[in-house]
């Protein structure tokens, strides 16, 4: 797996790191025409929030649509789509802290204590955080490829609480999150499957 | 036909161009008996329309009315977010859902019942409603989510419709229901609330003077995204207590339902009056966003009306009772 990352930055990644930024891009050019709506500052936070759970939603699915197409190219589309869902978690959480609470860290503080959906949604990120500064290959050599592919197993925790923390925020209607909730257990109990399989 | 038609942006309309005669004579007839709130068994009920005029549906038109008590001079929320921001999930949970979508709710006709434990039970009819001597209310509106605006309503006292109903002295609760029309409310096929959308307030609270039906907004006939034809105004509770497109207002003795606290009970209480130092179980209430600026700002007890209500839960641990 690792292997094919020798080949570096070719064309069909640039097509994918423009395609993530795509949404950055929409949501900056709706600011600069005034289009953010009635609350722009709740529109910025929550389009960065799905954006980042939506790539890491599709970074997990590149692993099994690479088995059952068998297309091992598109095995290099994890890491950029992996690190752009990680630049996206972070702007949402700086823009929470800069524009919606504006550095209130006593508030900021009692929010990540008190309210379930932002413990979940810190701990996530903050999972998230080992994951993406080793996503370069010269980590991998220095701590090795079992020490990194377990490291990155913590996905498999890290999406879930990103889904959860998404679910606990929808007031009433959750249709979004389970909908999220139901293609995160397609994608780990692929996984499973899998696992059992090779027992076998 | 009762209704006639109005053209938007006609201006200053008098009240006789948009009252049949016969009516409106009838009306001075009644304020010159001093009775003020314009409503008699003459003129209420469904009889005095048949509500065909597919042409009334979308009434329009600048509203009479003159300036009322307990307006705040705050800078107004702009018109386009009032009406294009709500929370109205009869038609959608999205906040955008009810500019798109109330559209398909015809409001005409439309009547509200009184019922329930009263001296005189009656129905209705918004046309009737609409005569009513009008005031306008400067209100702000504080939602759970922690947001608020500033609204311009225009309407008219609850206490006066309920007195006209003689509530009995066993009625300690007013229960309100919105319109379940699920061929014009769209959110009606999610399950996401139980429907139709009910609310209550204790007596005391529904007679305070705070409390206003609303049929307009910004001078103008209430939009559907907004309650219309006629919504309940309670500027010290969370918005959720402003219950929308009202058809039903029921005295009762014991406390009603209210849609929210079935939902979730521990989430949110009968009385879910604003309160900063009560925090919603998933997010905290001590802050707001005033739509159209920039920081928060801190959320007052009581949404900034103290003064006016605060006697009302003297003896009472708002803690438990939120």
């Amino acid at each position: 797996m690792v292997k094919s990352n020798k080949k570096g930055f070719t064309l069909d990644i640039a097509f994918i790191c423009l395609i993530c930024m795509l949404p950055l891009m929409w949501l900056i050019w709706r600011g600069y025409n005034g289009d953010l709506g009635v609350n722009p500052i709740e529109t910025i936070v929550r389009q960065l929030g799905v954006w980042g759970l939506r790539l890491l939603i599709v970074g997990l699915a590149i692993t099994p649509v690479v088995r059952i197409f068998k297309q091992p190219r598109l095995i290099r589309w994890r890491r950029p789509i992996g690190l752009f869902a990680f630049a996206y978690i972070l702007l949402h959480l700086t823009s929470y802290i800069g524009i919606d609470q504006y550095f209130d860290w006593s508030a900021i503080w009692k929010d990540i204590v008190k309210r379930p959906y932002i413990t979940f949604g810190m701990v996530g990120f903050v999972l998230l955080i080992p994951l993406a500064v080793t996503s370069f290959n010269g980590a991998i050599k220095a701590i090795g490829g079992r020490v990194w592919r377990n490291l990155h197993k913590l996905i498999y925790l890290i999406v879930p609480l990103g889904v959860l923390h998404y679910f606990l925020l929808a007031k009433a209607d959750k249709t979004m999150p389970l909908i999220y909730g139901a293609i995160l257990i397609v994608l780990l109990g692929w996984r499973l499957l899998e696992a059992a399989k090779r027992r076998k | 036909m009762f209704i006639k038609r109005i053209r938007p942006g006609n201006g200053d309309i008098s009240e006789n161009d948009v009252t049949p005669k016969d009516v409106y004579d009838q009306r001075r007839q009644i304020m010159k008996l001093g009775l003020g709130f314009g409503i008699t068994a003459a003129v209420a009920g469904c009889d005095v329309m048949d509500g065909t005029d597919a042409e009334a549906a979308q009434v329009k038109g600048k509203l009479a009315f003159k300036p009322g008590p307990f307006s705040t001079s705050e800078k107004k929320t702009e018109y386009d977010a009032v009406t294009g921001y709500n929370n109205f999930y009869e038609f959608g949970t999205d906040k955008l859902d009810p500019a798109k979508y109330a559209a398909s709710l015809n409001t005409r006709p439309w009547t509200v019942k009184l019922g329930g434990l009263c001296g005189k039970p009656q129905t209705l009819a918004i046309e009737t409603l609409l005569k009513n001597a009008l005031e306008e209310r400067i209100y702000r509106l504080r939602c759970v989510e922690g947001w608020s605006m500033v609204i311009p309503w225009v309407g008219f006292p609850l206490a006066n419709l309920i007195k006209l109903a003689e509530p009995t002295s066993k009625a300690k609760y007013v229960a309100f229901q919105t319109a379940e029309k699920p061929k014009e409310m769209r959110g009606l096929r999610s399950n996401v609330l139980d429907w139709p959308y009910v609310e209550g307030l204790r007596m005391d609270e529904a007679l305070n003077p705070l409390a206003f039906l609303a049929v307009g907004l910004y001078g103008d006939l209430l939009p559907n995204q907004n309650g219309a034809p006629i919504r309940l105004v309670v500027p010290w509770k969370y918005g959720f207590k402003s219950i929308k497109s009202i058809t039903d207002i029921t005295f009762t003795e014991r406390q009603p339902p209210t849609s929210w606290q079935r939902y979730g009970a521990n989430e949110y209480g009968f009385y879910s009056n604003v309160n900063p130092n009560v925090d919603h179980p998933r997010w905290s209430q001590a802050t707001e966003r005033r739509i159209g600026e920039f920081r928060r700002r801190d959320t007052l007890m009581f949404n900034g009306y103290g003064d006016q209500v605060a006697g009302m839960y003297r003896n009472m641990d708002l803690k438990k009772f939120f």
